[in-house]
């Protein structure tokens, strides 16, 4: 028998164009903070950081004094070191790390120029990111969800957008929290479950699907809203989450009162993250899930129900979709408006896609989207001049930025949104 | 002892057709039983009855002598029956290991994957059947060959006694074929029973043990190797003698038609694929283009047709430069192309034969006069096609897509050959087809040859390269490694080039070591 010569391709990733023009990119930004910001600061003006979020009393840390030229010179200079290293080596697999840190470095020139000479409560920024990133990640871990098994989930939004409702609606009646949690819960589950019998079982194209799910939550949510929960204050006035410190971690600066002195969605988020994140990559469950998004005859033929584990997938969505819906209303302002989730189930799509289908990329893509959120409505405070409607574009800008350019080649299952069809 | 298998009058089916017609089948110990059949005789739709993926109307399944029905690949596993699918059913972005433990998996506590213990069972059977494989390597990473080789892990990691291989070997190179052969040898030496099914004659009496002949759903014939040769098998395959060898006189070459010169194209993730290639097609000679699928020649024949833009270099069509041409003057300028894919490229599905005939020259005289379409000038045409080039079609308004594959060929063929042609570009053009229309359209593009026009051949089987080119050339990984005359390539040369070997390690062929092989 002859010798057998096993190949092992290396997979290059990084086409010599796209390192080149990332390279040039980060010059490009390198550029801009000096045009932008360096040039309108004057030498001896400092900023202050506030490290301590606004109505917090544990784990106080002192404020963050920075002088402006001298930081932003030193951001400078290494972005622009990164960048020609970029463009005459590369940074092969760390490319896209690299660029993140580029990206960092202007952000945070940005906010040095914008503060300079006045006080920034970074802490309360950072701490409204998260919180703003909540419903994003959970829609991005919906995405992961459905998407990793075969079916694609464009409905999140309208799934959110339910449960914020029935949250809200069931949350003022009983009065109970938690019932709202539930219910809300319950909604989203049901519209998954839709989603699930039209484009598992009948085979319809999912966008439609997706598509229908979202303008029926969008017309009936906006109906009962205008309907009666507008009009009859007690159905919209549900008790909110409150915040839960965990002991002796919240106490700790900086670090406690943005991470473990928040409500129990923020919590849930973590929890879901390392759960999914563990489940899907070293489990069976998940690689059985996996299998089924990437080759589901491959899986059949090995008996794996590919229905059973797709339905399973979409509901687990669904749920999730729940949880990330009913923050809008039970865990943030305590009533519902019209249309509140505003596109941010389709960001989480955005997210995941960014993170690469899976649950650390979604959760830090989501990060990052909340964070330009944060900024934008932060800085509209501080006055920068920038008019307030370009700072509330932020968000959606990062979105598009990022889906057309930045990304790469990302790695979609093989078989994202192709029904199955059993012989 | 009872038999490992046994079939008894297994009847399957579908609406308007029956797949399998009271077949019995026995398989005993230790021994390679080949399904010879044509495309469309009822083996596929037998072996997935037996693992589970349809059901029978009739018929029993004894395993080891018990009773045993299957109605799932799950019930199959458990009845030690196991299958290597002609389109592997693996995971490219699994590693070998994954692959291999799915829906069978190594478990730590609580669902957690022993992905450890898995890559040692495998290692362990690699070693026992000399399957060698890296257990660690991502399966998109490996050869075609090897990914079979994973698939047969696949198969004894769940202890399966039978396996069956459904056309294992139309997507290896003849080296790789050997091997497995060599495989599935080692694999009944150590107490397996293997079922082969395949339509190519050659295998069958080189591997098989038994041979069982199917033909419209019915066994009509049970031999051995020893007491069969090629045209005995053919013929009962076909249901009537078959003429293997096709008839081809010697190469009167005339004039240059096509000329490329340094071509260079990328595929749709922008890889170059063809990667300077340079070759001369004369008109009355057939160059063959041999290679492994997936080596280039799918942009080749698409950037020569018009449907690619090249990257670089030249294409010359009878003195004329068509590097940057449309289809459409490619096509006014006489050249034909019978595409690989004859239903995403070749014909439109849901038109009548006839709309499918005129899909080239409908905008002109006779077929159209200003806007209007003169209906009953192309039906006239069509109808006379018909009988023609013998399309076996309810009539002239029969959709295309409701015709067996071969005949959907011959439409395409009549729709070529009907205009006055300079250069056929016919790549793979009996891909799937079956005995009979193999042997036709293999002496009508002969013809073609003969009547003065060039013709690029391209095909993944080396066979009908050998049979049919005056010249071969060879595509390895972009490049025509080099062109040689069909009557100076020997089948193991033309063989060891395909696979990557350089022409100088390869050793120059041998003048009059040349074995004529069939397709079949």
């Amino acid at each position: 028998m002859a010798t057998i010569v096993i190949h092992r391709k290396k997979l290059e990733t990084i086409t010599p164009t796209r390192r080149r023009v990332l390279g040039i990119i980060e010059l490009v930004v390198a550029a801009l903070t000096v045009v932008l910001f360096m040039l309108h600061v004057q030498p001896g003006q400092v900023s202050t950081f506030v490290m301590t979020p606004g109505g917090i009393t544990q784990g106080i840390a002192a404020n963050w004094i920075v002088p402006v030229f001298g930081t932003m010179l030193a951001l400078t200079i290494l972005s622009a070191l990164l960048g020609i290293y970029q463009l005459v080596r590369g940074f092969g697999r760390q490319t896209n790390l690299v660029l993140g840190v580029v990206a960092f470095f202007f952000i945070f020139s940005f906010l040095l120029w914008a503060s300079a000479g006045k006080s920034l409560n970074l802490a309360g920024m950072l701490s409204a990111s998260v919180l703003l990133a909540v419903p994003i990640v959970l829609g991005a871990f919906s995405g992961v969800l459905c998407e990793r098994a075969g079916v694609v989930n464009i409905a999140i939004e309208g799934m959110m957008l339910m449960a914020a409702m029935i949250g809200a609606l069931v949350g003022s009646v009983t009065k109970s929290m938690w019932v709202g949690l539930l219910a809300a819960i319950a909604s989203s589950l049901l519209l998954a479950l839709i989603h699930a019998v039209l484009s598992i079982k009948y085979k319809i194209n999912q966008i439609i699907s997706g598509t229908v799910i979202n303008i029926f939550s969008t017309g009936l949510t906006s109906f009962l809203s205008a309907k009666f929960l507008q009009t009859y204050q007690y159905l919209n006035n549900p008790p909110v989450f409150p915040r839960v410190p965990i002991p002796l971690l919240a106490d700790i600066p900086v670090i406690g009162p943005l991470l473990f002195n928040t409500n129990i969605f923020v919590y849930l988020m973590y929890i879901i993250l390392v759960i999914v994140q563990v489940a899907l990559f070293r489990t069976r469950w998940g690689l059985r899930m996996r299998s089924v998004g990437e080759h589901p005859k491959a899986a059949d033929t090995l008996g794996i129900n590919v229905f059973r584990t797709r339905y399973m997938a979409v509901l687990l969505g669904g749920l999730v979709a729940g949880i990330g819906g009913a923050f809008f209303t039970l865990g943030s302002v305590g009533r519902f408006d019209e249309g509140m989730t505003a596109g941010k189930g389709f960001i989480g799509l955005a997210a995941m896609i960014f993170g690469n289908w899976t649950p650390i990329g979604s959760f830090l893509a989501g990060l990052l989207f909340g964070f330009s959120d944060a900024i934008a409505t932060r800085l509209t405070l501080l006055g920068t001049g920038i008019p307030i409607q370009f700072m509330a574009m932020a968000p959606y800008i990062t979105t598009m930025v990022v889906l057309a350019g930045l990304v790469g080649r990302s790695m979609a299952p093989a078989a994202d949104g192709e029904p199955y069809n059993k012989e | 002892m009872a038999p490992v298998l046994e079939l008894k009058g297994i009847t399957k089916r579908f609406p308007g057709v029956l797949a399998n017609d009271h077949i019995n089948l026995t398989l005993n110990e230790g021994e390679i039983l080949a399904l010879l059949g044509e495309n469309g005789a009822g083996k596929s739709t037998l072996m997935n009855i037996l693992y589970g993926l349809y059901q029978p109307d009739e018929g029993e399944i004894y395993v080891r002598g018990k009773k045993t029905t299957i109605v799932s690949p799950t019930d199959a596993i458990r009845s030690g029956i196991g299958m290597v699918h002609q389109h592997f059913m693996l995971i490219p972005v699994f590693t070998v290991t994954e692959n291999v433990m799915l829906g069978a998996e190594e478990l730590r506590a609580a669902g957690f994957l022993d992905r450890k213990k898995a890559a040692d069972r495998i290692r362990d059977i690699s070693q026992r059947y000399k399957l060698e494989v890296d257990p660690d390597a991502y399966v998109r990473d490996l050869p075609v060959g090897v990914q079979q080789r994973v698939e047969i892990i696949k198969l004894l990691y769940r202890q399966a006694e039978i396996l069956i291989f459904d056309e294992p070997t139309a997507v290896l190179t003849p080296q790789e074929a050997d091997e497995l052969f060599a495989i599935m040898r080692e694999l009944i030496r150590q107490g397996k029973s293997i079922i082969f099914i395949t339509h190519k004659l050659r295998e069958v009496l080189e591997v098989a043990d038994h041979i069982l002949v199917i033909r419209r759903g019915a066994v009509v014939g049970e031999t051995v190797p020893q007491g069969a040769d090629k045209n005995s098998l053919a013929a009962m395959m076909v249901g009537r003698p078959v003429r293997l060898e096709v008839e081809k006189r010697v190469a009167h070459v005339q004039n240059k038609v096509l000329e490329v010169r340094d071509l260079v194209v990328a595929d749709a993730q922008k890889q170059i694929t063809v990667d300077e290639v340079s070759f001369d097609v004369h008109a009355g000679e057939i160059l063959g283009v041999a290679g492994v699928q997936g080596n280039g020649q799918t942009e080749l024949v698409e950037a020569v047709t018009g449907l690619r833009m090249p990257n670089s270099g030249t294409i010359r069509l009878l003195g004329q430069d068509i590097t940057r041409a449309t289809p459409r003057q490619v096509t006014e300028l006489g050249s034909a192309h019978i595409p690989e894919d004859r239903q995403r490229d070749g014909l439109v599905l849901s038109f009548p034969v006839a709309d499918n005939t005129v899909l080239c020259t409908y905008y002109k005289p006779p077929y159209a006069k200003g806007v209007t379409m003169q209906w009953k000038k192309v039906y006239e045409d069509a109808e006379k096609l018909i009988q023609d080039f013998d399309i076996r079609t309810p009539s002239a308004k029969t959709n295309v897509g409701a015709l067996s594959g071969g005949n959907q060929q011959k439409v395409i063929v009549a729709r070529e050959f009907s205009r006055p042609i300079k250069l056929l570009v016919a790549s793979q053009p009996t891909r799937g087809l079956d005995v009979g229309s193999i042997e036709y359209i293999h002496k009508r593009i002969v013809e073609k040859r003969d009547e003065g026009c060039a013709v690029l051949l391209v095909s993944p089987e080396l066979d009908e390269i050998m049979e049919l080119s005056d010249r071969i050339a060879v595509m390895y990984r972009g490049k025509i490694v080099t062109i040689v005359p069909a009557d100076q390539a020997t089948k193991a040369y033309i063989g060891l080039l395909m696979a990557g070997v350089s022409p100088e390690q390869a050793g120059a062929p041998q003048v009059g070591e040349r074995v004529v092989e069939s397709t079949l």
